[in-house]
C-alpha cells in the first residue's frame, strides 16, 4: 500500500491510462515551464502510456519492441489475479466460518499474488487503499481489507465481527481481476514498476510496518522482489542488447538477495519478521538497495 | 554548474538593491579599492549588492587560508572557492578547516577486488566533479533514467568542498589479499582507559571526509558517493559537523568548541613544509610505497558532558585546558599564541598551569605533535537524559598513529582534567591515501602497485 509517494505513483498512473484518456494529457506539455524535470518525465510516462497499443511510440527513438515482453507481462498478471482470488476466497471463507488458525495460515501466501502486481494494482484507482490500507493509512470509517482483518486475527485473536470485511474483500479481489483485463500496460509501466515494487520493499516492509501484527513482512518481501525479477527476466533480451553490464550486475544483485533471503525460509513459508536481528534487517535492506539502484537504470531500454 | 546563472543571481540582488549596512561593510580591515581587486567586480552597484558582499567573504577566507591564490589575483570568486582534486597530497589535510563535515565510513560488502577498484575509480571521476562544483555523470536530462547526479548542489558553488579517502585497517584482512601491504604500525587503536565506545560509531573499511563551507554542498557529496557505491560498499557511519563560519568570524581566528575554548591554537604550521614533513606526510622512507606521499587519520567521536561542564566555575575551566578561555592564552600569559611555559611556578612553587590540564598534557614534551582539524557536533537530544548529546568530531592527521596518537591519548585517557567533561564514543583511524595525477585513481598504488 502506498500513499507518500505521490511522483513515482503519478507515473504509473499516467502510463496506465485507459485509451481514451491520453489526448488530455498534451495540455500538460504546454506552460507549466516551472518544474521541467518533472515535466519532462511525465510527458514521456504519458506519451509512452496513451493506450496498449502505444508500444512502438514508446520507445521513442529506439526500435525496440516491447511486444512480447508485453503479452507475457500481462499474462502473468492475468495469472497472479486468479491465484490471488481464489487463494483470498480460501481466506475469506476460513475468517466467515470462524477458522482462526486456517485464516492466520492462509493470510500471508494469499497476499503474495497481489504483492507480485502490487503497481498495477496502486494505477488502477481506489483499488489499493481498499485491498491494502494499513490503519491510519486512510480515515478509521474507510478502513477495510487485508489489514484490517489481519488486525483482528493477530491483535484480538479473533474472526468476529469480520464477515462483512471478507465479502467487501473478496468483491474488492474480483474487481481488480476484472479490471486488469483491460489496463494498458507498456514497457514504460515495466521498467517503473519494477523499480515501484522495490521500493515498496524498501519503505514499508524493511521496518515491519506493513504486516504489523502477523509480522509476515518476509512474504510480502519477497512476493515484491519476484515481482520486479519477473520484469527484469521479460525484459533482459532487450537489456542484453542495449547494455550488457548493466544486465549483468542486475542479475547478480537478484542473486545476492535471494541468497539473503534464503536462510529465512521456514517450510513453505518464511519466518516470523519479529525473529530477526537488527543487523539481519540492515543486510537485507542494503542488499535491496543496492539491486533497486542498478533497475532504476532499465528505462535505459526505452530509448531517449 | 552554470555560471550565467550565478552572474545573474548576483545582478539580480544588486538590483533588487538589497540593502547592506555600510558599516558591516567597511568595518573590516579591507580598504574599498581592496574589495574592488578581490571581486574583480566593475561596479559599486555589484559590489553592494548582497551576492557581491558573498563573494568577499568567499574570497578573502580563500586568501586568509592560503589556498589557491586565485581570489588575491582577482578571479572570479567561483575559481577562489575551488579547492584542487588532483595533486601531490589529497586535500582536506592541511586545507585550513571549512565551515562544514560530513563524515563518512563505510564497509565494503563485495568480495572481489575488481569490484573495489572500479568502486574507486568512480569515487575518483565523481570526487573530480564534485570538488569543482560539476554535475556528476551524463545522465542528467534523460527522462527515462534517474539522474546521474541527485541535484541539490546545481548551481551552487563548489564551496571550498574537498573529499578526503582512507582505508581503515579492516580493508587488509583476507578479503581482498591486501594484508601483505597493510603498513605494520597501522592497526585499530588500543583500548584507552575510560573510553565508552558504541559499535556503531567506530570502524570502517573506507573513508571519506567531505567539508564545505556549504552543508550541502558537504552532504551532497557524501550522498552521492554512497549511492555510486551501492552494491559494493555501504555506509557504516556518518557523522557531520560543524565550527563558526567564515562569515560569522571574518577576522579568522581560532575557532572556539562547543566547551568555549579556542581550539587549535596549539597546532603545527601547515605552511611549513619540513614540519608538515615531520609530523604528517608518510615519506618514502617510513613505510609502503603506496602509502608515500599519504597520512594516517584518527577519527574519535567525543561526547561532552555538557550540562555538568556548565556548572563548573571559570578558573575550573581554565584549568581543565591549562588557557584562559577568552585569549585562549597559556594561563598567566596575555597571548593566544605565547609558548606553554609548563616550568612557570607561582610564589608558592605551583605550577601556573596544571599538569594534569589538556594543553600541558598534551604538549608533553613538545617533541610529539600532531595536526588536529575537529569539527563541533550536535546530534540532538539524548532521549534517556534530556541532555544534549553534542561533542567534538575529534580528528587529527600523522604519520604515525602509534608514536603520535596514541602516544599523547595515552597520557590523555589517564590523568587529563577533561575526562570529567567528555567521553569517547566513537573511534576509527584510516590510512589517508596520497594524492591522486589526472588520469589516476584514489588508493591505485594500493590496488595495483
Ligand atoms: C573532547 C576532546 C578534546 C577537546 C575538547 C580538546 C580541546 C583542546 C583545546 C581547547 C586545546 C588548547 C588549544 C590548542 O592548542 O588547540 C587542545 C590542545 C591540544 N589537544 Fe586537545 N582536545 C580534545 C581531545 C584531544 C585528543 C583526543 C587529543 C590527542 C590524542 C588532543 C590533542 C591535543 C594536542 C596535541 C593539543 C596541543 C597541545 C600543545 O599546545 O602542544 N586533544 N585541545
Amino acid at each position: 500500500m502506498k500513499i507518500g509517494y505521490a511522483v513515482p505513483a503519478g507515473l504509473l498512473a499516467a502510463s496506465l491510462l485507459f485509451a481514451g484518456c491520453a489526448g488530455k494529457d498534451n495540455s500538460n506539455n504546454d506552460g507549466n515551464n516551472g518544474n521541467s524535470g518533472n515535466n519532462s518525465g511525465n510527458n514521456a510516462a504519458a506519451q509512452a502510456g496513451s493506450g496498449t497499443e502505444s508500444v512502438a511510440k514508446a520507445g521513442g527513438e529506439t526500435n525496440a519492441d516491447f511486444t512480447t515482453a508485453i503479452d507475457e507481462y500481462r499474462k502473468y498478471v492475468i495469472e497472479q489475479c486468479d491465484a490471488f482470488v481464489k487463494q483470498t476466497e480460501g481466506f475469506t471463507d476460513a475468517v466467515k466460518a470462524g477458522k482462526l488458525d486456517e485464516a492466520k495460515t492462509l493470510y500471508a501466501p494469499a497476499r503474495m499474488h497481489y504483492e507480485r502486481i502490487e503497481p498495477i494494482a496502486e494505477a488502477l484507482g481506489d483499488l489499493d487503499p481498499n485491498i491494502d490500507a494499513r490503519e491510519n493509512d486512510v480515515d478509521a470509517a474507510d478502513w477495510r481489507g487485508f489489514h484490517k482483518i489481519e488486525q483482528a486475527l493477530w491483535q484480538n485473536n479473533t474472526t468476529e465481527g469480520m464477515t462483512d470485511v471478507a465479502d467487501r474483500l473478496l468483491k474488492d479481489a474480483q474487481l481488480l481481476r476484472a479490471k486488469v483485463e483491460t489496463a494498458g500496460i507498456d514497457a514504460n509501466l515495466l521498467v517503473t514498476g519494477a523499480v515501484e515494487l522495490l521500493n515498496e520493499v524498501s519503505s514499508s516492509k524493511v521496518t515491519g510496518e506493513e504486516e504489523r501484527y502477523s509480522h509476515t513482512d518476509l512474504y510480502d518481501f519477497v512476493a515484491n522482489v519476484e515481482g520486479a525479477q519477473k520484469i527484469y527476466e521479460l525484459l533482459k533480451p532487450e537489456l542484453a542488447k542495449k547494455d550488457p553490464a548493466l544486465e549483468q550486475t542486475i542479475g547478480e544483485r537478484f542473486t545476492a538477495l535471494t541468497n539473503e533471503l534464503a536462510p529465512f525460509k521456514s517450510g513453505e513459508g518464511y519466518v516470523s519478521y519479529e525473529t530477526l536481528k537488527p543487523e539481519e534487517v540492515r543486510r537485507l535492506s542494503q542488499n535491496l538497495d543496492a539491486l533497486a539502484e542498478p533497475l532504476s537504470n532499465m528505462g535505459t531500454i526505452l530509448g531517449v | 554548474m552554470n555560471k550565467k546563472d550565478k552572474n545573474s543571481r548576483n545582478k539580480a540582488d544588486a538590483d533588487h538593491g538589497i540593502p547592506v549596512p555600510e558599516t558591516k561593510l567597511f568595518n573590516t580591515k579591507f580598504s574599498r579599492r581592496d574589495m574592488l581587486r578581490l571581486t574583480g567586480a566593475s561596479g559599486l552597484g555589484l559590489l553592494l549588492g548582497g551576492g557581491g558582499v558573498g563573494g568577499i567573504m568567499a574570497a578573502r577566507q580563500a586568501a586568509g587560508r592560503a589556498v589557491p591564490a586565485a581570489a588575491a589575483s582577482g578571479q572570479n570568486e567561483e575559481q577562489a572557492d575551488t579547492i584542487p582534486f588532483y595533486g601531490k597530497h589529497q586535500a582536506g589535510i592541511l586545507t585550513p578547516a571549512q565551515n562544514f563535515l560530513c563524515f563518512a565510513s563505510f564497509d565494503v560488502t563485495t568480495t572481489k577486488v575488481s569490484d573495489l577498484k572500479k568502486l574507486l575509480e568512480d569515487w575518483t571521476a565523481a570526487a573530480a566533479a564534485l570538488t569543482s562544483g560539476t554535475m556528476i555523470g551524463t545522465a542528467n536530462d534523460k527522462p527515462n533514467l534517474p539522474p546521474t547526479d541527485t541535484g541539490e548542489a546545481d548551481g551552487l558553488t563548489p564551496s571550498g568542498c574537498t573529499l578526503t579517502f582512507g582505508a581503515g585497517p579492516a580493508l587488509f584482512d583476507s578479503r581482498f589479499g591486501l594484508s601483505g601491504k597493510r603498513p605494520a604500525s597501522f592497526t585499530e587503536l588500543p583500548a584507552f582507559p575510560g573510553d565508552s565506545l558504541e559499535p556503531q560509531w567506530c570502524g570502517g573499511d573506507l573513508c571519506v571526509q567531505a567539508c564545505a563551507d556549504d552543508m550541502q554542498v558537504a552532504f551532497h557529496a557524501i550522498r552521492n558517493l554512497a549511492r555510486i557505491a551501492r552494491g559494493t560498499a555501504v555506509l557504516r557511519w556518518t557523522q557531520e559537523g560543524f565550527q563558526r563560519s567564515g562569515s560569522a568570524d571574518p577576522s579568522g581566528g581560532t575557532p572556539r568548541n562547543l566547551l568555549g575554548f579556542k581550539d587549535g591554537t596549539g597546532n603545527p604550521d601547515v605552511t611549513d613544509e619540513t614540519q608538515m614533513r615531520n609530523i604528517v606526510w608518510s615519506g618514502s622512507a617510513d613505510g609502503p610505497a603506496w602509502m608515500n606521499g599519504g597520512t594516517y587519520l584518527a577519527v574519535r567521536r567525543v561526547r561532552f558532558r555538557i550540562e555538568v561542564w556548565d556548572r563548573s566555575s571559570l578558573s575550573d575551566q581554565e584549568a581543565t585546558f591549562g588557557r584562559h578561555r577568552q585569549s585562549g592564552a597559556p594561563i598567566g600569559a596575555g597571548d593566544e599564541f605565547a609558548e606553554l611555559n609548563l616550568a612557570a611556578a607561582d610564589a608558592s612553587g605551583k605550577p601556573v598551569i596544571p599538569p594534569d590540564s589538556h594543553s600541558a598534557l598534551a604538549h608533553g614534551d613538545g617533541s610529539v605533535k600532531i595536526l588536529r582539524r575537529s569539527y563541533s557536533y550536535s546530534s540532538g537530544m539524548d532521549l534517556k537524559t534530556g541532555q544534549l548529546d553534542a561533542g567534538l568530531v575529534f580528528i587529527s592527521f600523522q604519520k604515525d598513529l602509534m608514536k603520535q596518537f596514541v602516544s599523547i591519548q595515552q597520557r590523555l585517557a589517564k590523568n587529563d582534567r577533561l575526562n570529567e567533561y567528555m567521553v569517547h564514543t566513537g573511534s576509527a583511524v584510516f590510512a589517508c591515501f596520497p594524492g591522486v595525477r589526472e588520469g589516476g585513481y584514489i588508493g591505485e598504488l594500493l590496488l595495483e602497485g
